[in-house]
């Protein structure tokens, strides 16, 4: 496979320039050579040595990158139960096929309204569908991931109080923890891991909680938004979209501003990335949001009729509110965002809209009754028992005979990705137990075989 | 082209379909039920559109008509790259092993992914000639986050951050630059430009002292031109104790040709939805890879991905920055841009910036008379124009010449930017454009100045050709209308 791509001479098919076009360009610019377009370059350090692998023609690529693809473990086969942030949705079918219409993958930010409504107006849909499953008032554009997405949501906070730390409620996904660390360091935040809501006082801007949280427990967002503003603080949930089909929206229940992952049910999990960050606030902190924000409005005049007379202006989408932005606050803006992941967004919302409200309700309401079922055979089990932490959505604690981590390699050995060791952590329910996940698309038959395979192994075998 | 509605961006999906329908079905619960949780925690409603697939698959067909992309046409947004983007790459992309690996797979059961992120980290380090890659990042500004931490945290390590809260930032930087050094917690130096479109180097030195932090450079910069004398700045920055961090928006120009690590840069992001071919999206993702020197190294964002002899395995470095995303990364981008390097090469990828300098100069030359030019060329990656002329003898803003070029059917460069140049008008080709193509927008652009010159009327109309005229933006900011909500009846 160490072939150069081509003949002799032709250009990369990712080129058009020929030769002779090359020649008449130059010729136009009075060079000689292409090397010339370059002086400007320090020329002791022209034409470095590099070391890449060589070319390779676009069958060899795909018969290279296959063999690679078929090193991963094959993940629609091979039973997981693996959750804790990244989730197996059923993704509509026209979701994959509408974002790949060239029109929305090869554009980029509306900088030019008039030839991108598509994206604008999908961007609006995307701002609506947002608000309605977080009970927001308003939405941006989506930022990078949840976690990213709730440290701008922290930073948002501090903005609007003034104070200089947050809060962020165990239990929590620890990347976001990180992330919001990350983000704190750079703005000389303090982040205080706390285990209660009562550990919350006036130096907080912000308490986070993560609805289901990452051991899955279902939270009563109201006590925390309640316990948050009584000592001054705002109320932040990082929620999973999908279950928020089923479970009361947050801004119902009191939130201030709400984050969320949009990835899974909109490009599958891939590894983590890419995702979409949910970012939607209460309308008074619509000026201190982070991102690209889309508008309605109409056109200033409406279009020319046949008999030369100007029509009624239509309806369009712009990008709106930028004065918060970098490119024209510069250092002043509430964040430095710039590319975000609208092709992402505009998949989540398709497939959002795919499901409509009794698609979502039902869609999350099997993953809660799968899961449970699931849970139910699993604590029927001789030795095993579920830690009960209150109502849980689609991951629940199991604990065996044996310590969480010989299990879990007890069952990697039988080809069962049993879920994420949480064994470590400080919360009771956690102590000797692992993390398993049942949702909406995990096959019956996979259950099977991590109910059948936790028995041999509890029995010993 | 779908079927003319009056008023298409009038009705949303919201208000179309009926009650009761759907667009995708959802398997039935086949086992006993259990109890929900209380009521107080569930929902007691939901508003979200009801359509059918065939209708929703016909409003989002309808809406990509009202869109422009790089498969339609022209898109010389500059600064942007707006290159074109290989099918091959969505195929890799989309190879079920890579797009459903779970995140926190076993690295045994991924290592077909991991092999391939180590090896693109290898190949950017080569490319950019930087000792250490980190491939978290985002995009291209939480690339320049991730950088800027890292100097933040080296700074701190040497018992320096409470000296050093000072960033220099050239006057012809993009926005993202200035916004970063603040979300570090800097103070932002504004550095003017020289006659010459570099940095004006006499203020940069009078700058540089020991309250200095970094130094953040576009090179090439906005302008389309090489940063003066770059690695005797670098000299100079690092005499004064700061780093150099690059901003790699402007790599597509000198993809081996030179290397930032040769010429003393610290650390440099890259966004590899314009370097290497991944798609813009409508405004993402993309991936703001961050490479860096040796120094710098134990900085880098997690994870990393590190070669542990048998297995590839996920780490993080020892005095991380930390996270950038909940997990590792834009992978599915990061997939892409993996297997447009393997698809070129080295010699490919001088192809490749070649090309797009020959093709941004061909622009200049045919283009240069027509407009005026307040920094020289000839140029790299990109040309800055200016309507100033336009404006002062014939009323005509840059504004309206952008909109002038929709009818001619191109998409326009980007406008009003970098702020240095009165009515800008930035303009990146890009390699993948035919000569044929240039000389087309070329005689657009031409054809649009004798307009202006001549007065016509449709500068000021233009667009007439777009799915949508002008856009009243100031009522847009000024009653702010950003959801959907129900009719009123």
């Amino acid at each position: 496979m160490t072939s150069a791509t081509g003949a002799e001479g032709a250009p990369h098919p990712y080129v058009p320039a020929t030769e002779a076009d090359t020649r008449i360009m130059l010729d136009r610019l009075g060079l000689t050579s292409t090397a010339q377009l370059f002086d400007a370059l320090p020329a002791d350090h022209r034409d470095p040595s590099i070391e890449l692998p060589p070319a390779l023609a676009e069958a060899e690529v795909l018969r290279l990158m296959r063999s690679r693809a078929a090193m991963n473990a094959d993940a629609l086969t091979r039973p997981s139960f693996l959750g804790a942030g990244a989730y197996r949705r059923a993704i509509p079918s026209i979701v994959p096929y509408l974002i790949s219409r060239s029109e929305f993958m090869t554009a980029y930010t509306p900088y030019q309204p008039e030839i991108s409504q598509g994206t604008l107006q999908s961007a609006f849909e995307y701002q609506s569908v947002v608000c309605e499953l977080t009970g927001m008032d308003v939405s941006n554009t989506g930022l990078y991931d949840v976690a990213s997405a709730t440290a701008e949501a922290c930073l948002l906070a501090v903005r609007s109080t003034g104070r200089r730390a947050v809060a962020l409620l165990e239990p929590m996904h620890p990347g976001t923890i990180d992330v919001v660390r990350t983000y704190a360091y750079g703005a000389g935040v303090s982040v205080d891991v706390v285990r209660g809501v009562d550990e919350l006082d006036a130096v907080h801007a912000c308490v986070v909680v993560q609805q289901p949280d990452f051991l899955g427990t279902i939270h009563d967002v109201e006590a925390v938004a309640n316990a948050a503003h009584a000592v001054g603080a705002l109320c932040v949930v990082a929620a999973d979209p999908f279950a928020l089909g089923l479970l009361r929206s947050p801004g119902d229940a009191g939130a201030d501003v709400v984050t969320g992952e949009g990835r899974d049910l909109a490009f599958g999990t891939q590894f983590g990335g890419p995702s979409v960050g949910l970012f939607a606030a209460r309308e008074a902190h619509l000026r201190q949001m982070p991102g690209r924000i889309v508008g309605q409005t109409r056109e200033l005049h409406g279009p020319r009729e046949a008999d030369g007379s100007e029509g009624a202006p239509r309806t369009g989408y712009v990008l709106t509110l930028q004065a918060r932005e970098q490119f024209i606050r510069r250092e002043r803006a509430t964040s430095n965002v710039s590319t975000g992941q609208s092709l992402v967004a505009l998949a989540f919302t398709i497939a959002v809209q795919a499901y409509g409200p009794h698609g979502m309700r039902e869609a999350a309401t099997l993953c809660y009754q799968r899961a449970h079922e699931a849970a139910a055979r699993i604590g029927a089990l001789p030795g095993y028992d579920i830690a009960e932490r209150g109502p849980w959505f689609q991951e629940f604690l199991v604990r065996g005979p044996l310590p969480a981590r010989e299990i879990l390699a007890a069952l990697e050995v039988r080809g069962i990705a049993g879920g994420l060791d949480v064994s470590g952590r400080d919360e009771e329910a956690a102590q000797d137990a692992f993390l398993c996940c049942v949702t909406d698309t995990t096959p019956p038959e996979h259950v099977d075989a991590l109910v059948e395979a936790l028995a041999e192994i509890g029995a010993g075998r | 082209m779908s079927a003319r509605e009056q008023d298409f961006g009038a009705r949303l999906a919201f208000d179309r379909g009926a009650p009761g329908r759907r667009g995708v079905d959802v398997p039935r619960f086949e086992g006993v039920p259990h109890a929900l949780p209380d009521a107080s925690l569930l929902r007691t409603s939901l508003r979200l559109p009801e359509l059918s697939q065939p209708e929703l698959v016909r409003y989002y067909t309808a809406l990509s008509d009202r869109n422009y992309g790089v498969d339609s046409g022209t898109y010389p947004l500059g600064s942007c790259t707006m290159k074109y983007n290989p099918k091959l790459n969505e195929a890799v992309a989309a190879l079920s092993g890579f797009a459903e690996a779970h995140p926190l797979s076993s690295p045994l059961d991924v290592q077909g992914t991991l092999e391939t992120l180590f090896e693109l980290q290898a190949a950017l380090a080569q490319i950019t000639g930087m000792a250490g890659v980190g491939l978290a990042p985002a995009a291209g500004a939480h690339g320049e986050l991730a950088g800027i931490l890292m100097i933040k945290r080296a700074l701190e390590d040497r018992g320096e951050l409470e000296r050093r809260r000072r960033v220099l930032v050239p006057d012809s930087a993009h926005g993202t630059n200035p916004a970063t050094a603040a979300m570090a917690g800097f103070t932002v130096t504004q550095i003017p430009s020289a006659p010459d479109g570099s940095m004006d180097h006499e203020v940069l030195e009078r700058e540089l002292d020991d309250t200095v932090a970094a130094l953040m450079v576009t090179e090439p910069n906005t302008l389309g031109l090489w940063e003066r004398d770059i690695d005797e700045v670098a000299a100079k920055v690092h005499a004064a104790g700061a780093y150099v961090y690059g901003d790699g928006a402007n790599l597509n120009a000198i993809l081996g040709q030179v290397r930032f690590g040769d010429l003393g840069f610290d650390v440099v992001h890259l966004n590899l939805h314009k370097s290497f071919s991944t798609p813009h999206g409508g405004g993402g993702p993309g991936a703001g890879p961050v490479c860096c020197s040796a120094e710098l190294l134990p900085y880098l964002p997690a994870p990393v991905v590190v070669n542990g002899g048998e297995v590839y395995l996920l780490e993080r470095p020892e005095r991380s920055i930390g996270q950038m995303q909940q997990f590792h990364g834009n992978v599915g981008v990061l997939l892409r841009a993996y297997t447009y390097i393997r698809s070129l090469g080295l010699e490919g990828l001088r192809e490749i910036s070649t090309n797009a300098a020959l093709n941004a100069n061909y622009l200049w030359a045919l283009v240069r008379d027509a407009y005026d030019l307040p920094y020289g060329g000839p140029v790299l990656h990109e040309v800055v124009f200016s309507g100033a002329r336009q404006r002062r003898e014939h009323d005509v803003r840059t504004y309206d010449i952008a909109k002038r070029l929709i009818d001619y059917g191109f998409h326009p460069p980007t406008v009003y930017f970098p702020l240095i140049v009165d009515e800008a008008l930035m303009i990146e080709p890009t390699e993948s454009e035919s000569r044929e193509s240039v000389e087309a927008l070329a005689a657009a652009l031409v054809a649009i100045a004798e307009e202006a010159a001549r007065g016509d009327e449709a500068l000021h109309d233009a667009p007439v050709t777009a799915p949508i005229g002008r856009l009243d933006e100031t009522a847009a900011a000024r009653r702010p209308i950003l959801r959907w909500a129900p009719r009123e009846a």
